[in-house]
């Protein structure tokens, strides 16, 4: 079903024909896939990352990486991504997942910073220089435009990572996230293997991160640390899925579309500075006023919402 | 490399004032973080507001930054308090300050930086006070002004906060409401009320702050950013709610960062923070003087 929707989206951006619309799309997209990886951590298990950044980066270096000394087409690149990123989600979870939530919070924080220093003292991916990322005028087997590649790509990797949230969602790991989110010790005492389990969402939402953001260099062509670290990736990361609902897979995708599409709109229309102040606002008021985001807005209307 | 004698004595010298300031800095965060257990991570973004405000003092009135920040200090410590009682109402309450809270911390940090932003503009703003400038020579080791004042009054601030935990009602209050809040219900103080006026006060040490930052460094809206892992750092590498323990690992931290940004280029200098908290929440995670 998600393949249909997938498919019916970009149908629907090819009518539209105008190029912006896959810029634009493509930076939703992206958000969707970033805030549905994080809310595996963050919704489903209880644990706030805000190191997004980091992960998110690591794929887009590893793709500068590669880039450099190889030639492989994008769609590998992607899992290389992921799986550097989600070496490093395991290792940090490693070091930290032990201790309270608040400190995980802090350490991912502190992974943020630690990565992108280090990024920026290594002069093969230019440093603090950045790097030059030379964008294909085509594409190898669909002909088509490189940038509808990008976002179709990007579609790809959204449908798979809305899949597994889902299925994750019902399985056993799903539960025992959620028990973890629920009362820690409680389920500890029950015999949930919960460091286990923990290590299994960090790896798998860095992973995820690290995916969404392998494509960055071939869509901005520029990339330096201080834009792919950029700390509005942290703050959209945890606004888009508390925004939309942290229950179940579907929120993150309300909340990026919404979030990520308002933002678009004020970037063009006034400011982007005002921009980030517009995302702290909303997700300031959402957290006081509507804890459970807008699903949990529209579960309360007495509707019963359709899904699962 | 060769080692200087000469610039690992004024590294060294350099990294101990740098590290009193950053007692300055983070026993506003030992006070809600280590004392109630409010992660507050918008507290660099409030000492960015506080060196926005000593720069407006000097630069409008001719007054002092340090003495502006002081005349400042009543209203953030309103400030603190209007934050906890929203906090308080929204999340504690609701038994959600886990994630909820956090976030609602992290919203405000960037509400406030972007909002300085479109207030002020992203230029570096410094300060005139006549110690920026002048250096006491010791021998070989030179200690500048600008540093020391600040380094002073982080002393004072550690110093005076302490005493006033130890030796007022409302000091023992707040630091028995960190131990166990229904026994302080019990001996007839609201719990509430004091963790609001510790979160006041916590905000009001952010203009003090914000005021020495503004005399070492020139600000500009983003580099809070830098300290919050500076800050988190130090309280949890010094031991939660204890002053002691934040000042000693604020000399340490400072003394550590300094050397690392002489010898081998400041560019690796904001790691150094972060590294020392992954290593100390991997190793012990009640810090050096931890309960």
């Amino acid at each position: 079903m998600l393949l249909i929707a997938a498919g019916v989206v970009f149908g629907a951006a090819w009518l539209i024909g105008n190029a912006y619309v896959f810029f634009a799309g493509y930076v939703v997209l992206q958000y969707i896939a970033l805030a549905t990886a994080w809310n595996i951590l963050g919704g489903y298990t209880g644990y706030v990352n805000f190191g997004t950044a980091a992960f998110f980066a690591l794929g887009a270096y590893t793709t500068v990486v590669l880039h450099k000394l190889t030639s492989l087409p994008l769609p590998i690149m992607m899992p290389l991504g992921g799986i550097v990123s989600g070496i490093v989600g395991l290792g940090t979870g490693y070091l930290t997942l032990r201790l309270r939530g608040a400190f995980f919070s802090i350490a991912t924080l502190a992974l943020a910073v630690v990565a992108q220093t280090l990024i920026t003292n290594w002069d093969f991916v230019g440093g603090s220089r950045g790097a030059y990322i030379v964008r294909p005028l085509t594409v190898p087997l669909l002909g088509m435009d490189y940038i509808q590649y990008l976002f179709l790509v990007m579609l790809g990797l959204v449908v798979i990572v809305l899949a597994t949230a889902r299925a994750i969602e019902r399985s056993r790991l799903g539960y025992g996230l959620a028990t973890i989110r629920d009362d820690e010790v409680a389920a500890e005492a029950s015999g949930v293997p919960t460091l286990r389990l923990k290590l299994v969402a960090t790896t798998l939402s860095g992973a995820f991160m690290g995916m969404a953001g392998a494509p960055l260099p071939y869509y901005v062509t520029y990339l330096d640390p201080a834009s792919g670290f950029n700390l509005a990736y942290a703050v959209n990361g945890v606004a888009m899925p508390l925004v939309g609902g942290t229950s179940s897979w579907l929120g993150p995708v309300i909340g990026a579309v919404l979030l990520g599409t308002l933002q678009q709109v004020v970037t063009v229309t006034i400011s982007s500075a005002v921009n980030l102040l517009v995302v702290g606002l909303v997700l300031v008021a959402f957290v006081i006023v509507a804890p459970n985001g807008i699903l949990g807005l529209l579960r309360l209307r007495g509707g019963r919402h359709g899904h699962d | 490399m060769e080692m200087s004698f000469d610039l690992l004595g004024n590294a060294v010298v350099s990294g101990l004032l740098l590290g009193g300031f950053y007692a300055a800095v983070t026993i506003g965060v030992s006070i809600s973080f280590g004392m109630l257990d409010i992660v507050n991570i918008a507290h660099p973004a409030f000492i960015i507001l506080g060196s926005y405000i000593a720069y407006i003092g000097n630069t409008t009135f001719g007054m002092d930054p340090i003495l502006a920040s002081v005349i400042a200090l009543p209203a953030f410590y309103l400030l603190g308090a209007a934050v906890y009682q929203v906090y308080y109402v929204a999340f504690e309450r609701r038994g959600e300050e886990a994630l909820r809270g956090l976030a609602f911390f992290f919203g405000l940090l960037f509400i406030t930086e972007v909002t300085l932003v479109l207030v002020f503009g992203v230029d570096y703003r410094l300060v005139e006070a006549p110690y920026i400038g002048p250096s006491l020579h010791l021998g070989v080791i030179d200690l500048p002004l600008r540093l020391l004042v600040p380094c002073l009054v982080g002393l004072v601030m550690v110093g005076g906060l302490q005493l006033f935990m130890s030796s007022t009602f409302l000091g023992r209050a707040i630091l028995a409401v960190a131990q166990d809040q229904l026994a302080l219900r019990l001996m007839a103080a609201n719990p509430i009320r004091i963790k609001r006026i510790a979160f006041g006060l916590s905000i009001a040490t952010a203009s003090l702050a914000g005021a020495v930052l503004i005399v070492i460094q020139p600000v500009e809206p983003s580099i809070g950013r830098d300290y919050i892992g500076r800050v988190f750092a130090i309280c949890v590498l010094g031991g939660m709610g204890s002053f002691a323990g934040t000042l000693v690992a604020a000399l340490a931290l400072g003394v550590v960062e300094n050397l690392t940004s002489t010898f081998y280029g400041p560019s690796w200098a904001p790691a150094v923070a972060f590294g020392f908290l992954l290593i100390t929440l991997a190793v012990r995670p009640a810090g050096i003087f931890g309960r």
